[in-house]
């Protein structure tokens, strides 16, 4: 005998079954993740495709990395002026805009840019292997296409990310630099002291962490959505905008997660 | 030797192969034949293991497939896909000696680069294509180099998903008359699939054709021909009425 559906119970099922998915692939991500971290242990290595990912995922993001951040630390400076006016704070500038940066902006605007830029290219690339066989062709030529594709991507995404963040963090420092002594008046060296003074360790360290969590997070997903994608054109564009939105999603819950962890006491 | 008893493979609800049992005797060229979507192309995925049958037997020298160590049992086989499924990212050569740069059987590179030559020589490609990347090559030229990566590492069995899809008649005679040449000179086990009549009067030593999950009919193809199974007839002809249901 069937239950008839009251509307209570259908706004649970419409809840519910979207939840069931969404914990059903990160389960799916989860077990790819532990096959990954498998793989790194085990040879063979490809440093070549290793290289290759260094120069993707790490030297050919730079320029979007800089940009982000350069701009990031401008309009920070100008904000934090303007609302430390209200209670005249203005003189907060160079330390909110360092610890605003190397804790929060620079890991996450990187790790989110880097979504954009190499998760995208990795499940599209990925996702066109799979669809015009290459997948298939790895296998018959006794490669495992995890060993080959997934693991220097992904190792490259964990020590190439802290890099470009500890770069972004830079950048973005310089940035707010620019704009505070050109256009709000600050001393140079006042605003470069006044940087370094109120910086701690702790807050470099928290910065790079996050950069090799969302390194890591970013090409894996990459790799996982190209490697399921479906088939034709369609597939591949279902691959990357996926790959794009839980890769931004993801990012964005594990820098929660950190900064709970890393600064919640 | 290969063989295949009760393989089945179903998609969804979709059931692919129901049953099929065939053999591919050592050094032969078998050629199986059937309409698209028949399952042609998942019956050779079924034999290397990239596709996971349901239920049924595949053997190879009479052990099963499953049980092989993966490495060992793909070294012996050497493949050419239907799109030639050529490494964007690499060049010629280096997809040719993709398999002679990497695991047991790797080489110094400049010895997998001249096998690399050589074999592109025996397929009729020029050297000069060898530091050419797969964009830069019309859809014959492809063909050709994944035959020449299928036969870099001499294996003992080549399969040909599609050999001569998408090639205008004469490059598919080429292809057919490559196949069959390499297959004979290396005493290959072979197995092609295709729907292409060309191909399995040029290549094949027996014929099967595969219908609605199972093999309708198989044979010497000096015997195709004269086969009565109404299957084959229509097929081979390529008559629209018939027990094959068409689409119009």
């Amino acid at each position: 005998m069937t239950q008839a559906r009251t509307p209570i119970s259908s706004g649970f099922a419409a809840l519910g079954r979207p939840a069931l998915a969404g914990l059903a692939a990160l389960g799916r991500v989860s077990i790819y993740a532990a096959q990954t971290l498998g793989h790194m242990l085990r040879p063979p290595f490809y440093g070549r495709e290793f290289a290759s990912a260094l120069l993707n995922v790490g030297w050919l993001s730079l320029p979007v990395v800089g940009l982000t951040a350069i701009f990031t630390g401008g309009a920070l400076a100008l904000q934090i002026y303007a609302g430390g006016q209200r209670f005249s704070a203005e003189a907060v500038v160079p330390q909110i805009v360092a610890i605003g940066m190397v804790r929060e902006l620079g890991p996450v605007l990187v790790g989110l840019m880097i979504a954009a830029r190499v998760t995208s290219s990795i499940a599209a690339e990925i996702a066109t292997m799979k669809v015009t066989e290459q997948l298939d062709a790895l296998v018959t030529l006794s490669t495992n296409p995890m060993k080959y594709l997934t693991v220097p991507r992904v190792l490259a995404g964990f020590f190439c990310v802290p890099l470009l963040v500890g770069i972004g963090d830079i950048i973005g420092i310089m940035g707010g630099f620019l704009v505070a002594t050109g256009q709000l008046g600050f001393n140079p060296a006042t605003y470069i002291k006044n940087t370094v003074d109120f910086l701690e360790s702790t807050d470099v360290i928290s910065s790079l962490i996050k950069g090799a969590v969302f390194g890591f997070i970013a090409t894996l997903i990459g790799c996982y959505y190209g490697m399921n994608s479906g088939r034709g054109a369609q597939g591949v564009g279902g691959a990357t905008k996926g790959a794009v939105a839980s890769a931004s999603i993801l990012i964005l819950a594990a820098n929660f997660i950190l900064t709970s962890v890393l600064f919640g006491s | 030797m290969i063989t295949l008893s009760g393989v089945h493979k179903t998609f969804g609800a979709n059931a692919v192969l129901c049953g099929v049992d065939l053999t591919i005797a050592r050094g032969t060229s078998m050629v199986v034949i059937g309409g698209s979507g028949t399952g042609k192309s998942v019956l050779l995925k079924s034999i290397l293991g990239l596709v996971r049958p349901d239920a049924g037997l595949i053997a190879l020298d009479g052990q099963d497939v499953r049980k092989a160590e993966r490495e060992a049992f793909l070294a012996r086989f050497g493949m050419l896909f239907q799109g030639g499924a050529l490494f964007d990212s690499l060049k010629v050569w280096e997809n040719v000696a993709f398999r002679l740069m990497r695991g047991p059987l790797a080489r110094p590179k400049d010895e997998a680069r001249e096998i690399a030559i050589e074999k592109l020589r025996r397929v009729g490609l020029k050297p000069s294509v060898a530091d050419l990347v797969p964009a830069e090559l019309s859809g014959g030229m492809q063909k050709r180099v994944g035959l020449a990566r299928a036969i870099a590492a001499e294996p003992e069995i080549i399969f040909f998903d599609e050999p001569t899809t998408g090639l205008d008649p004469i490059m598919s005679g080429v292809i057919n008359a490559l196949i069959r040449e390499i297959v004979v000179e290396m005493g290959a086990t072979a197995m092609t699939i295709t729907h292409d009549m060309s191909s399995v009067r040029a290549i094949a030593d027996n014929v099967a054709m595969l219908h609605g999950g199972v093999i309708q009919w198989t044979g010497p193809v000096a015997q195709m021909d004269a086969a009565t199974d109404p299957y084959l007839q229509q097929f081979i002809h390529g008559r629209s009425d018939g027990p094959i249901e068409s689409v119009r």
